[in-house]
């Protein structure tokens, strides 16, 4: 009798995480002005949304700071993974611990000590407005590229050390041994970390939120700034279009870790964070 | 081809997996870039948020470093001293409903779901989709006009208020506490719960002498989860509490939007970190003592 009751309770729960989820994507075809009361099947609103120049800047903004950002936490969090396996304890423990607080300090608080940060650094310049996208994206890649680097280490640890040794027996260096062994072999783990930093960075919030400046405004502070009237059907068309981009990229990311045995600790290892 | 290759075991290699080490020999300075990143634009700008927390707001925009605890007293009021309590609050109940919903769920799917790994990535996903998509969803599920609530001819009446922001707190959170939970949970040894029943302990008394101490490190790690994070929170209580509801979040964001005391909610903050250090040293602490007599 107890396991049934679980099971119904279990099955509950399905409904309560993905009911408010398909709410916003249905009503989001609904043809009609007023957002809950539905007038029929239409796409007409993503066409409103996507001719909204305010939101296409804001789309344009949301890529241009996702992609960069997967791009340099990729190459950061990879070189990170690389160095760290094989550091002597007291040197390592502490830059973990670093990579670590990137991760648990609440956003609020890492927000605005960036957005302080940037408004000091640059009056010591001379520059009176720095808050830009470039701000985002620079804030972006702190925590990012811990991300990255605990999926990759998490894969790289994992592999063994033979095929790296024989290669520098055989006289490549670790540039070539790099490139041609190791590389090819994290290729999976590096992907699915650039794509996971492309969502966190894509649907980011609070950070975005103190050091945007004028006129980099991301999807989510429009879509912020948009709740204040009210709910809408050119949000939920906006909103539908932002969980459809993240969803795709979340998937492909869990079928490439788990496609390797290591990769199942990776895939284990991250939504702790 | 005489020559001895040494064979690293795989125990040694998984323990040193385990401990974070192990893999192909990479020179260290490549860490370099990374951490000259963390250093620079993380470790560097908390360093002057503490900083500014001893300055005073002088204009709309200047600050002068007179290194007193001004803002420390001013934050030391009985009005203030509310929101707090008000965030404690919102933070343990938080806490309790996610532990309340997510622990049988977590219980269900480590002991008895089939095809675990599809209906674990099925709580992931929301989870890595949109914060404020999530939060803007209930903005609609708990209107009035809901068709489910129009078909029953009930308003729930409870947007703008505090119960509106709990279930939006519940919400978001849920998958944070639940991964713990079945971490904890898919570990355990079914057969020791068996064996206890076999002896003659009811189902109730199995459960919370051998079950719950086994698992209480999950328990632990997921409120922390929970926890820590909605100490902060200002997104939620922003949406669904209409702005009217304020919490330790809300008054940081007030400071660097329309009041424009950076100081002062430097202040808040370092407030919130301070007490965020505490309750992660009593984990610790309290962890320490589960390994000892567990």
């Amino acid at each position: 009798m107890g396991k049934r009751l679980l099971q119904g309770h279990a099955l509950l729960v399905y409904l309560f995480l993905y009911a408010p989820i398909a709410v916003v994507v249905v009503l989001a075809f609904n043809g009609g002005r007023q957002v809950l009361f539905w007038e029929g099947f239409s796409t007409r609103w993503f066409g409103i949304a996507l001719r909204n120049p305010v939101i296409r800047d804001a789309l344009e903004n949301s890529l241009l700071v996702a992609s960069l950002n997967a791009v340099i936490a990729c190459a950061l969090g990879t070189l990170l993974a690389l160095a760290l396996s094989r550091m002597r304890a007291f040197v390592r423990v502490p830059i973990d611990a670093l990579a670590y607080m990137t991760l648990v300090t609440p956003e609020i608080v890492f927000g605005i000590s960036a957005l302080i940060f940037f408004v000091e650094s640059a009056s010591l310049v001379g520059i009176d407005s720095p808050l830009s996208v470039w701000t985002i994206l620079v804030a972006h890649v702190v925590f990012n590229a811990s991300v990255v680097a605990l999926i990759v280490r998490a894969r790289f640890v994992g592999m063994g050390q033979t095929l790296e040794e024989a290669s520098y027996d055989l006289g490549a260096g670790p540039v070539k041994t790099f490139l041609q062994v190791t590389l090819p072999r994290l290729a999976p783990a590096i992907l699915a970390g650039g794509l996971l930093a492309f969502t966190f960075s894509f649907d980011d919030f609070y950070t975005s939120f103190f050091v945007a400046g004028p006129g980099s405004e991301t999807l989510p502070l429009y879509i912020f700034g948009q709740v204040r009237f009210g709910v809408s059907p050119e949000i939920n068309a906006t909103a539908t279009m932002m969980l459809g981009l993240t969803l795709v990229a979340i998937v492909i990311a869990y079928l490439v870790l788990r496609r390797t045995e290591q990769g199942r600790r990776a895939a284990a290892a991250l939504p702790g964070v | 081809m005489a020559v001895a290759v040494p064979r690293v075991t795989r125990r040694r290699r998984e323990r040193a997996a385990r401990a974070g080490a192990g893999g192909p020999r990479y020179p260290g300075w490549l860490a370099l870039p990374a951490v000259c990143w963390y250093l620079v634009f993380f470790v560097g700008p908390l360093g002057i948020m503490a900083a500014y927390s001893f300055a005073q707001a002088t204009g709309y925009t200047d600050v002068s470093f007179n290194w007193n605890v001004d803002n420390y007293r001013y934050l030391w009021d009985p009005l203030y001293g509310k929101i707090f309590l008000r965030t404690l609050e919102l933070a343990l109940i938080g806490t309790g409903l996610t532990l309340l919903i997510g622990f049988p769920f977590a219980y269900y799917l480590a002991r008895y779901a089939r095809r675990k790994t599809l209906l674990l990535l099925l709580v992931i996903v929301p989870f890595w989709t949109s914060f404020l998509i999530r939060t803007y969803s209930w903005l609609i599920m708990l209107d009035g006009d809901f068709p489910l609530f129009r078909a029953l001819d009930f308003d729930p009446e409870v947007l703008y208020t505090t119960k509106a922001i709990y279930i939006g707190v519940a919400y978001n959170y849920l998958p944070l506490m639940v991964l713990p939970l079945y971490a904890a949970l898919e570990r355990m040894d079914w057969s020791l719960v068996e064996a206890a029943q076999d002896l003659g302990d009811n189902a109730l008394r199995a459960f919370v002498r051998v079950t719950l101490p086994l698992v209480l490190p999950g328990v632990l790690a997921g409120s922390l989860l929970v926890f820590i994070p909605l100490t902060g929170e200002f997104l939620i209580p922003a949406i669904l509490g209409g702005e009217k509801i304020f919490y330790v979040g809300n008054l940081i964001a007030q400071q660097f939007g329309e009041a424009r005391d950076w100081p002062f909610g430097a202040s808040i903050a370092m407030v919130l970190i301070g007490s965020m250090t505490v309750a992660l040293l009593a984990y610790a602490r309290l962890l320490g003592k589960q390994e000892q007599y567990g």
